[in-house]
């Protein structure tokens, strides 16, 4: 399998006042194509900073964060953004849609700051939302959707520049167990489909129902690595 | 690429409804300010200029130094006399010198009293001729006035084109003027100058003895020989009254008016009006622009998560700070177009009564389509302007710390 992200020895220090945090404390992780990652860890332990990291959304203090081979320790806010554009894709706990914005131009946002021709936007726009189901709700704005069906866009959203990576920050956490469970059907599928996915999450049941490693964070370092082999997860 | 940011920022201003508008208020009475009043002051300078049309440019007025405001003359401390009228007479370039009353008088007819301008004419033809020529004035009814003529009048075309006195006035018509009988014989072309066409004029003789004005003269009209040396005989005319009168240059009590100096000081009312405009105008718009920064800063702060979110699915710097400016840049703009809309419709009303309450279509406004155009391009680079410093700081916006908003 091939490495699509790789964190060496990464720190991240925070600031706050007087006091220095140490939000990430030397973590390392390797992370492969078309693995199903679950983060957990109780709050203020690091998860979101590392998933932060991962996704080119901050830069480390020290060590080197690698994404398709590439250090992006060294590039500009531009070129990050671009790469972020490109290879990633989010989709956050509170959705995070543009309130101004039908769900059909929401999903068509990420290829518009990537340059893409209007006619593709508008047809890749259709047919990701006709994927997650929301074939009627094209021109519906954010406020007119459930919570349920605005998560649905926002991985519609996610995966408008056909990016290899997704990152889901609490994909759940603002839905009920039932919507919360048709959303990650969804994610399982991408999966299916070879996207790799990587994940925070607070329930250890959607972590060892739908992912296929676990990182357990806590006060900034990795406390357990799992994976599950044969159906079966064992510590590593 | 452009046209999609120009849709976006579009919706987010028409989302923020009321407060867009209100934003745009300080624009909208800039702009206003600024369209309406050029507008205004170029159709006034017209009208004004208009009035003096009809003036000869071989004419000069000497008159009193004025105490106060009433007709020339009127309120002079020192009355011209025919003494000063032979020493005018005298200097080299003067044609001629025509003594002349100009008084506000009580006119009544079928029982309604109006106040009106009246003003004498001279005895000889040639004179008369000659005020006729300078003036501009033309019979449109009637006949002019006769040497000696006494208990006769000549009206403006006032008298019967406005319906004042209730009651028709025509040739044979009987005016009491101070409680005399005074018969039209006949009625001036209407001109654009708004005082001669509400003016009755009358004999010297007769108007001396009805107001029993002794051998004091109100103005002088002096025409010359060479239009051309009027600034140079009005010079001469000026030395030979000081000297008679005794009196350093800078403390006459009269003054001598050239059509020029006339023009000129209309000209100094007009540019001192459009520089306190103009100032009003760029305190307007500089509050305008202000409202502005204040909006987009507000807008910033909002939509901060928002800025997040698109940096975190590829926005890049630029992108944030396009979107951004063109926000600004649209308030701007609308406020400019809507602006200069409510200045022209001013302009015209304030025209119209103008010229209904003047019963004349002096008062012309021409929408002057640079203006316009120059109006609203300032008026959007005042948005661009504005939004400079909200957007580069949406711009600069982290990504991690906006998400968490």
């Amino acid at each position: 399998m091939e490495t699509i992200i790789e964190l060496k020895e990464v720190e991240k220090y925070y600031r706050m006042g007087e006091e220095l945090v140490k939000a990430v404390d030397g973590i390392s992780i390797k992370i492969e194509q078309g693995d199903f990652v679950a983060i957990m860890g109780p709050s203020g332990s690091g998860k979101s900073t590392t998933m932060n990291l991962v996704g080119s959304l901050d830069l480390a203090t020290h060590g080197d964060i690698f994404l398709d081979g590439k250090d992006i320790e060294h590039l500009d806010e531009s070129q990050l953004a671009q790469i972020r554009g490109k290879k990633i894709g989010f989709i956050f706990q509170s959705f995070n849609l543009i309130p101004n914005l039908t769900a059909k131009e929401n999903v068509s946002l990420p290829m518009l700051f990537q340059g893409t021709e209007k006619e593709y936007r508008n047809e890749q726009a259709e047919k990701l939302l006709e994927m997650v189901d929301l074939a009627d709700r094209m021109d519906h704005y954010p406020a007119q959707l459930s919570g349920g069906e605005q998560q649905r866009v926002a991985i519609a959203r996610a995966l408008s520049n056909d990016p290899e990576v997704i990152l889901a920050d609490e994909p759940t956490g603002n839905l009920d167990t039932k919507t919360g469970e048709i959303v990650m059907n969804f994610l399982d599928n991408l999966n299916k489909s070879g996207k790799t996915i990587i994940m925070v999450t607070h329930s250890p049941e959607v972590a060892q129902k739908h992912s296929k490693t676990i990182y357990q964070v806590k006060d900034g370092k990795i406390e357990r690595v799992m994976k599950k082999i044969k159906g079966k997860w064992k510590i590593v | 690429m452009l046209s999609d940011y120009f849709l976006l920022a579009l919706k987010n201003v028409r989302k923020r409804g009321i407060r867009s508008w209100l934003t745009m208020l300080g624009i909208f009475i800039g702009i206003a300010a600024v369209v309406s009043l050029i507008s205004l002051g170029q159709g006034l300078e017209t009208a004004i200029t208009g009035q003096f049309g009809s003036l000869s440019t071989d004419t000069l007025t000497l008159s009193s130094a004025e105490t106060g405001f009433g007709p020339p003359g009127a309120t002079a401390v020192r009355k011209l006399t025919d003494h000063d009228l032979e020493l005018v007479e005298q200097v080299p370039g003067v044609k001629l010198a025509i003594p002349r009353l100009v008084r506000i008088t009580k006119v009544d007819y079928n029982e309604i009293t109006q106040f009106r301008y009246l003003g004498s004419m001279p005895e000889n033809k040639e004179q008369i001729d000659e005020i006729f020529n300078s003036a501009g004035l033309e019979i449109a009814q009637g006949r002019m006035l006769k040497p000696d003529e006494k208990g006769k009048i000549v009206i403006g075309d006032d008298f019967v084109s406005q319906d004042s006195f209730d009651k028709e006035i025509q040739l044979g018509s009987n005016l009491e003027i101070l409680g005399k009988n005074y018969e039209v014989v006949g009625i001036l072309k209407k001109t654009s100058t708004f005082v001669l066409n509400s003016v009755i004029l009358m004999q010297e003789d007769d108007m001396r003895s009805l107001m029993s004005i002794g051998d004091e003269i109100d103005i002088i009209a002096i025409k010359v020989q060479d239009a051309d040396k009027i600034e140079q005989v009005a010079q001469d005319i000026e030395r030979k009254l000081r000297k008679d009168r005794n009196q350093k240059e800078g403390e006459e009590d009269f003054s001598v008016q050239t059509p020029l100096q006339a023009l000129s000081s209309i000209r100094t009312i007009l540019t001192v009006i459009n520089i306190v405009v103009t100032g009003i105008a760029a305190i307007a718009l500089l509050v305008g622009g202000i409202g502005i920064t204040n909006t987009m800063f507000t807008s910033v702060l909002e939509r901060t998560r928002e800025i997040g979110v698109m940096k975190a699915i590829g926005a890049q710097n630029k992108d944030i700070l396009t979107i951004f400016l063109i926000e600004s840049a649209l308030l701007g703009l609308v406020g400019g177009l809507v602006g200069a809309a409510i200045g022209l419709s001013m302009a015209l009303g304030v025209a119209g009564a103008a010229n209904s309450a003047l019963g004349e279509t002096i008062f012309k406004v021409s929408p002057s389509i640079p203006l316009l155009i120059g109006a609203i391009l300032f008026s959007l680079v005042i948005g661009i302007l504005s939004g400079l410093v909200p957007a580069y700081q949406a711009s600069k916006l982290n990504p991690v710390e906006a998400l968490r908003k």
